[in-house]
């Protein structure tokens, strides 16, 4: 089972709650899939108005929030937001997103990694938004993330899992949860993250934007699912056809 | 200062009109089959050359703004702080030499503005002034961002130019966005339309965003009054304007806004008119040129025409605008800056949004980042 500190996870797949064209299908949608962590921008919700719509809709049992920092630009920024996060929603988890290129939503690595160091003392459970480069991901787990969350490709672009190859380097070396964010744009790239090893993979805009988005989370539960058994059940390798011959060894035997 | 100025001037007006207006059928096909497009697939989507190619334009605008925003359209409000100006605007309610009686709101009555809008629903709103440096200057602005900012989520301007140092000094009083828009890039014609007053410096406006991002504002909007000058090349000056400022100035946010001109009493009939078919075609020219920026709509715009942008592209939209000072509590009747077009309340304006399966946003920032 999936431990990200000291709290158990059934489901492997993380969402979001942006971009659904209403909150009841979003609350349809997130029951659907399945999932027990839900990230929320504080930004789009009223933390003080316990009747925000948005926090309304995600009030069910199974479903623990993860405020996320969407929006601000420095650690300081963000250490801030995320202390009225921790007093508004009664949640030390955090979400840490840094970008300060609102264009493509970059993770900012320098300021990724000070705000990490900082709410570690402040004792926040971290799960910083990154990029998908090893060694930043271990200098965060030394600096007291509970997980990494590296992105599969540009944050919303539904491009799939482009940085695969930096992807399979991070899980072979991570000793906390690797959770792949951003860029999973279909059920195959979920199920092909979980193959390679990823402990849970987060989806949002590939939900929300679908024709059907309870359908769709439905599929990626599945996809989840499918993932993680051939994860375990260990893939074949993909060979290449016998050879026929042995030019080179042949004389071994002669 | 090294800015926008020394990009535009190696442009020429006669020359970027020309290039759009030759524009083929061909050049924008391949605009619309390439994924990363240049400025020449942009003057293609714009050209009449385009005219003929709307409906697909608009449906990968909508898949592209969808992907970007989700399926929502988030709503904000203007509050007219003042109508004191000492510009001549020729296409301008609130131009010096139009005879209206002139008004700049006190705190008190800021305050009961502000009560009206938040009972509306609002958590967005857009602060408007002409330009009076003697009364309503940067001492005033931090006044009101100071008395208004517990009220709002986010708070925007759309004010006189300033300079680096005052938008410095405004930003941390809980100043998220300014919108300055150019008007016209034709400079003989920009001098035409605003020959008094310190607007009259077309070099000093062209330089504000360079100003605004230097101060490291988190949003800034561009845009012209379409009506004055050949929207085509205008539309063409604002993009090169955009391209180079996310280029330089690369942790802001950037929206848009195409005002067409409007009637008021005694003012201007536009020089250039632009129909609705033309407008659709800007909006998506503008998506597919930028995917991340965002696209408002005013109530300049009718009911029916907004109705059906909501799905093409744009991101944010207001609704229930008064454009006097004192418009929502303080003087209902005094005379607006233009005659708005579509009337309806916020809450209509909500549900139209939601029979177009959208979510209305309401809030999308918090006081927290700043």
């Amino acid at each position: 089972m999936l431990k990200i500190a000291e709290k158990e996870f059934t489901s492997r797949l993380f969402t979001g709650t942006g971009k659904f064209n209403s909150s009841q299908l979003m609350e349809e949608a997130l029951i659907a899939s399945g999932s027990e962590l839900v990230t929320v921008a504080l930004r789009r919700v009223n933390m003080h108005n316990a009747e925000d719509d948005i926090l309304l809709h995600l009030k069910h049992p199974s479903i623990n929030l993860l405020p996320n920092t969407s929006g601000v630009r420095t650690a300081k920024e963000a250490v801030f937001a995320a202390q009225l996060a921790r007093e508004a929603l009664e949640t030390n988890w955090i979400k840490l997103e840094i970008h300060p290129d609102p264009k493509y939503l970059m993770p900012d690595p320098i300021e990724t990694l000070l705000a990490t160091e900082e709410l570690a003392k402040l004792g926040f459970v971290i799960l910083p938004y990154i990029h998908a480069d090893p060694v930043l991901c271990k200098r965060l787990e030394n600096a007291g993330a509970s997980a990494v969350m590296p992105l599969g490709s540009p944050i919303g672009s539904n491009k799939g899992l482009k940085t695969i190859d930096f992807l399979e380097i991070i899980i072979e070396q991570s000793n906390i949860p690797v959770i792949v964010d951003a860029g999973i744009g279909s059920p195959s790239d979920a199920a092909k993250a979980m193959e390679i090893g990823a402990d849970a993979v987060l989806v949002n805009t590939a939900i929300a934007v679908a024709g059907t988005p309870v359908q769709m989370a439905i599929a990626f539960k599945l996809a989840v699912e499918a993932g993680r058994m051939a994860y375990h059940a260990r893939l074949a390798k993909q060979g290449n056809h016998a050879i026929a011959s042995s030019p080179l060894t042949a004389f071994l035997d002669e | 200062m090294n800015s926008y100025k020394n990009l535009f001037e190696s442009y020429s007006w006669d020359d970027v009109k020309e290039s759009i207006y030759s524009k083929t059928k061909n050049d924008v096909e391949n605009a619309l089959n390439t994924s990363r497009r240049t400025l020449e697939d942009f003057k293609a989507l714009i050209s009449p050359a385009a005219t003929t190619y709307l409906e697909p334009m608009a449906q990968l605008s909508q898949k592209l703004t969808q992907k970007r925003f989700g399926k929502t359209i988030q709503l904000y409000i203007p509050l007219y702080l003042s109508n004191e100006c000492t510009n001549i605007c020729t296409y301008c309610g609130f131009s010096l030499d139009n005879k209206v009686r002139r008004k700049t709101l006190t705190e008190e009555e800021i305050l009961q503005e502000v009560k009206v809008i938040k009972s509306l629903g609002y958590d967005h709103v857009l602060l408007v002034t002409g330009e009076a440096n003697q009364t309503v200057h940067v001492e005033y602005f931090k006044k009101v961002l100071n008395l208004i900012r517990p009220y709002f989520a986010q708070v925007s301007m759309e004010v006189q130019p300033l300079d680096t140092e005052e938008y410095i000094e405004l930003i941390p009083l809980g100043l998220t966005s300014v919108l300055i828009y150019q008007e016209t890039y034709h400079k003989e014609d920009y001098k035409k339309h605003h020959p008094k007053g310190k607007k009259s410096n077309f070099n000093y406006r062209l330089e504000t965003p360079d100003r605004l991002g230097q101060a490291g504002i988190h949003k800034m909007g561009l845009g012209v009054l379409i009506g004055l000058e050949d929207w085509r090349t205008d539309s063409f000056f604002t993009a090169l304007h955009l391209n180079y400022l996310e280029k330089k100035y690369w942790q802001t946010r950037y929206s848009l806004s195409f005002p067409r001109l409007r009637p008021f009493s005694g003012g201007l009939e536009p020089k250039v008119e632009m129909n609705d078919k033309e407008l659709v075609q800007l909006i998506c020219a503008y998506r597919l040129f930028n995917e991340e920026v965002e696209i408002s709509l005013s109530t300049r715009e009718s009911e029916k025409f907004r109705n059906h942008c909501v799905q093409i592209g744009i991101t944010s939209i207001s609704a229930g605008s008064k454009t006097n000072p004192g418009g929502y509590a303080v003087e209902p009747e005094s005379l607006e800056q233009f005659e708005i077009s579509d009337e309806r309340s916020p809450e209509m304006i909500a549900a139209m949004i939601r029979s177009n399966g959208y979510e209305p946003v309401w809030k999308d920032w918090d006081k927290v980042i700043c």
